[in-house]
């Protein structure tokens, strides 16, 4: 481990400078405060000894970060705003607003400690209410274990541009405004309300990310798209066919189009906002804006479990590291380990405060284990994981770990034998068939294979989204628009919701829409269809 | 690192979705707070209303797979028991914490939505299918009362307001500070000069002391032209504010028949008639104070529950119930201090001999101190099919009709059902009433 270099000016007490291995927990510095107030000053120092160990001991690699300090009413703000900075109108805020506010106000949830934004620079909010501890305590975690993940994590690299977030969403509050300034509030929130519905059905899964542009660069592209759009579109050829087709001719047509319109298309905002035919450009700018934060938060839902447990490591190291150097009080250590255990729980399924596995438990859990792995590793270890038991460098095999996977493949290659024991996890086979659940796996040698690949599929991209596609879309009849649902596991749609969102795409498309769930034998299973109304 | 306080940044961003959302959930807040307001006292209407509405229309749908059927592998932690190739009871649905939260995350199970609205959001909500009546709107802007007070001095004000004798204050100071020389010094300097230009010969001496003389008396001169008698610094003005008078206090009287004619029905209509007007009128008014009269063949000041859930048998003597608010005027509330406010609410039976008494009090004694008198006549649907001709009026109302034509604080409406009370309240406040009544 390398010894903290000394150069004066970024250690608060640089007069004692930290010695080579500190084993004893003597105080080898001042505590940077005391008591649980906090000021600017005491911040700022603090941020400077995390910065200190987390730069020069761990290595992170992290954006530069920016600490606001908020009220709980802003911090309400920002929850409903889905933690951004700032956001567009939108009905559907305000009810999470008005929800998350009763429910705060009555007692029933607590507020956030603090919000990161996956921006450069990293933007963390922190609550003015938070004690100099918990402050301590969020900065490791977000300015610099979230900070981290978000710089380094693949997905993230590849799907979300952190230099042009803000500015985008600056350009989106606008244009939304100006769109309901020119088009009406009524006419813009239909929009909304159905581009919505598809959010999910609006990501780009197959081809890299589009930059986020900023406000002018965005105006060409908008002008180039429209000009081409009045230029020619295959949906409103018009011309009269000349001789009669006979079927192979319609159908390599057909296949030809399908390939010009690039059918399959699984992201459905896409398709609409590229090829329906009743939308005015405002209209599709709109669909296009709420496709690039559905696609800029996926990266998030893929790695909910990693983001959280490289944070929790992140902090717990960090805090560790300040009480050995004695730069917090064991005041302050006990309150931060009160906290730690509480947010790193994880309850049994039979008590009544099981609510799913927890992300930060064993996301912290995971990351812990490998550490031990790395520097402590038992036979099993050394069997299961040959590559990097007893190397003892546990933060480099936890950097290369939160580069290159996300929650499915992690699970897959990290979860180790003696973890699931400890979780003491087991998998149900739930057929909703079946009178019975069957446990068909358990924490042993057996089951270790068949929990740690059912616990990751839990987590896949194919399991957690359903797999929907245009598949047809008849140009030269009514323009009817065929979606097909591709079945996983025999789960149908929700029928209600699957029927309101049929609707919504329908108001997007403009002609008629069906929707069929589809057997991996290939037969229909169910037909949800909206016809256009005369 | 920065580290910026973002505490003081403009509050409630969310403001505009918050009203997004109302306006989404219009018609069930709407009905949420006509609800709200059937189940509460007259006076309490201070705090917001916790309003629950049915989630219908604010859903936001989305493609998910059905809960209820397929085949799911579910890793759970925490195992104590089970080994491989236990089979467990399916929990009944509905019974077990895991259906029921699985039900409320795709949305079924969301039932109900809750959640405060300020006050001001559910008056708006109340009063919004009801334009303020111009007439109260205008009258009571009059009576609030402003007056203006002394506040102290200021540097800038019109010349009517100067305050000569701090400016004279503030001046001698200053003259006295920077020595401007007084008239007497430059008299003084002056007579010495003349005395001396007096004499027919002067010695050198002499001419040299007139030089100096001379030369100090320009000094002076100068001194005074710089500091001048009065400097605009000196000047001050007396301030005035602006207050409201305190007399922003009103009081509303509910006058009520309880004789028997008058059934649960007629009850009804009457209170939601009364709780409009107190909500109206404490809008306005920074107090109101609520007196409840009820009356047979006798009257009496009573408590809001009394009022509208006890009944009582006997005759009906309208004139009652006005001597006893005339006896409560007097002795509680002086005309001078209040504003005050009659609603009353009768099915207009009275007795016949007692008409002509009513008039006279209501003519000469009570009308003359009232902001406002509203006589609501309140017939069941039952009632209003029966005796929709004309010539079926009550009694009571020809009598009020009459005092109306001469009197504008003075109004009658009829009322029949729930839905009209807006439009009647409105009507009775509207500024220039109409006479299309009766």
């Amino acid at each position: 481990m390398a010894a903290p270099k000394s150069n004066g000016a970024t250690g608060p007490k640089s007069q004692a400078p930290a010695r080579k291995k500190t084993v004893t927990r003597k105080a080898a510095m001042a505590p940077i405060f005391e008591g649980a107030e906090w000021d600017f000053t005491k911040v700022d120092n603090c941020f400077q000894a995390i910065e200190k160990i987390a730069l020069e001991e761990m290595r992170l690699d992290v954006y530069p970060t920016q600490i606001e300090v908020i009220t709980s009413e802003q911090m309400l703000d920002a929850y409903s705003s889905v933690g951004m900075p700032m956001m567009y109108n939108h009905w559907s805020f305000g009810k999470s607003f008005l929800r998350d506010e009763t429910s705060y106000r009555k007692g029933f949830s607590g507020l956030a400690y603090e919000i990161v934004i996956n921006s450069n620079p990293c933007i963390c909010y922190i609550m003015e209410e938070n004690s100099m501890t918990m402050q301590t305590l969020v900065m490791a975690h977000a300015a610099f274990g979230h900070n981290h993940f978000f710089k380094n994590n693949h997905l993230f690299q590849q799907w979300t541009d952190a230099n042009a977030i803000l500015e985008y969403l600056q350009f989106a509050k606008n244009y939304i405004a100006k769109c309901e300034e020119r088009h009406g509030k009524k006419e813009v929130e239909k929009i909304l309300d159905s581009a919505h519905a598809l959010r999910d059905q609006g990501i780009d899964k197959f081809t890299r990310r589009q930059k986020l542009d900023i406000a002018a660069q965005r105006q060409r592209q908008i002008d180039r798209e429209e000009y081409e759009r009045s230029q020619y579109s295959e949906l409103w050829r018009t011309l009269p066919e000349t001789t009669k087709k006979n079927n192979e001719e319609i159908d390599a047509i057909e296949r030809d189009l399908a390939q010009k319109l690039g059918l399959p298309e699984s992201n459905l905002l896409y398709f609409l906002e590229k090829h329906s035919p009743i939308l005015d450009s405002w209209q599709r700018e709109i669909l296009r804006i709420v496709r690039s934060l559905a696609q800029y938060f996926y990266p998030q839902r893929q790695t909910k479990l990693m983001n959280e447990g490289c944070a929790c490591f992140v902090h717990y190291h960090i805090m560790n590291r300040l009480y050995d150097t004695g730069q917090i009080t064991e005041g302050a250590m006990l309150e931060f380990i009160d906290f730690h255990t509480r947010v790193v729980a994880q309850p049994d399924f039979d008590t009544p405060y099981y609510n799913g596995i927890n992300p930060y438990a064993l996301g912290f859990a995971m990351m812990k284990d490998i550490e031990r792995i790395c520097e402590n590793p038992t036979d099993e270890d050394r069997e299961w994981f040959p590559d990097f038991a007893g190397n003892n460098k546990a933060i480099e095999t936890l950097k290369e770990a939160w580069r290159n996977f996300r929650d499915e493949s992690f699970i897959l290659q990290y979860l180790s034998p003696h973890l699931i024991r400890e979780f003491r996890l087991f998998n149900l086979h739930d057929d909703m068939t079946q009178s019975h659940f069957l446990v068909n796996a358990i924490h042993n040698e057996q089951g270790y294979r068949a929990v740690r690949s059912a616990l990751a599929a839990q987590y896949s991209v194919a399991n957690t989204d359903l797999d929907i596609q245009v598949a047809k879309v008849d140009l030269h009849g009514n323009r009817s628009m065929v979606l097909s649902h591709s079945m996983s596991h025999e789960i149908p749609l929700n029928e209600k919701q699957a029927r309101m969102v049929v609707r919504h795409i329908h108001r997007l498309w403009g002609y008629d829409v069906s929707l069929n769930s589809i057997d991996p034998s290939g037969k229909v299973i169910k037909t949800y269809a909206e016809e256009k109304q005369s | 690192m920065h580290i910026i306080d973002r505490r003081l940044n403009p509050k409630g961003k969310s403001l505009s979705n918050r009203q997004r959302f109302m306006d989404r959930a219009k018609k069930q807040i709407k009905e949420a707070v006509d609800h709200a307001i059937k189940s509460r006292k007259i006076s309490n209407t201070d705090g917001g209303e916790r309003i629950k509405i049915p989630s219908d229309g604010l859903h936001e749908p989305r493609l998910v797979g059905d809960s209820k059927h397929g085949v799911r592998d579910r890793v759970l932690p925490g195992n104590k028991e089970f080994m491989a190739g236990d089979k467990i009871k399916r929990p009944p649905p509905q019974g077990g914490g895991q259906g029921g939260r699985e039900a409320s995350e795709d949305g079924e199970g969301e039932d109900s939505f809750q959640f405060t609205l300020t006050r001001e959001e559910f008056l708006d909500i109340f009063f919004e299918d009801m334009a303020l009546p111009d007439f109260v709107k205008k009258s009571i802007k009059e009576e609030v009362v402003h007056e203006y007070l002394r506040a102290g001095y200021k540097k800038q004000g019109s010349p009517s307001n100067l305050n000569l004798k701090l400016t004279m204050r503030n001046s001698l100071a200053r003259r006295l500070c920077l020595r401007r020389p007084s008239d007497k010094d430059i008299a003084d300097l002056e007579d010495k000069i003349t005395a001396l230009r007096a004499r027919k010969r002067s010695t050198d001496k002499q001419k040299k002391e007139l030089v100096a003389l001379l030369e100090e008396l320009e000094v002076l001169k100068r001194k005074r032209k710089v500091v001048p008698y009065i400097d605009p610094l000196d000047v001050r003005y007396t301030s005035f504010t602006e207050v409201e008078k305190p007399n922003s206090h009103a009081v509303m009287f509910c006058l009520m028949d309880v004789s028997g004619s008058m059934g649960e029905v007629h009850k009804e209509l009457a209170k939601r008639f009364f709780m409009l007007l107190h909500l109206f009128l404490d809008r306005q008014y920074k107090k109101v104070d609520v007196v409840f009269i009820r009356h047979t063949h006798l009257a009496s000041e009573v408590d809001e529950d009394t009022f509208f859930n006890s009944r009582e048998t006997g005759g009906t003597i309208v004139s009652t119930a006005l001597e006893v608010m005339q006896q409560v005027i007097i002795d509680r509330y002086p005309p001078a201090d209040w504003n005050i406010y009659a609603a009353q609410a009768s099915d207009g039976d009275n007795l016949n001999s007692d008409n002509a008494h009513c008039r006279k009090l209501l003519t000469e004694e009570i009308l003359p101190i009232c902001q406002y008198f509203a006589y609501v006549e309140v017939w069941d649907t039952h009632e209003a099919e029966m005796f929709s001709d004309d010539s079926n009026l009550t009694r009571l109302w020809q009598v009020y009709d009459e005092i109306r034509q001469t009197h504008e604080n003075f109004a009658v409406k009829k009322v029949t059902k729930a839905a009209d009370i807006f439009p009647v309240l409105h009507d009775l406040f509207a500024k220039n009433k109409e006479t299309k009544d009766a």
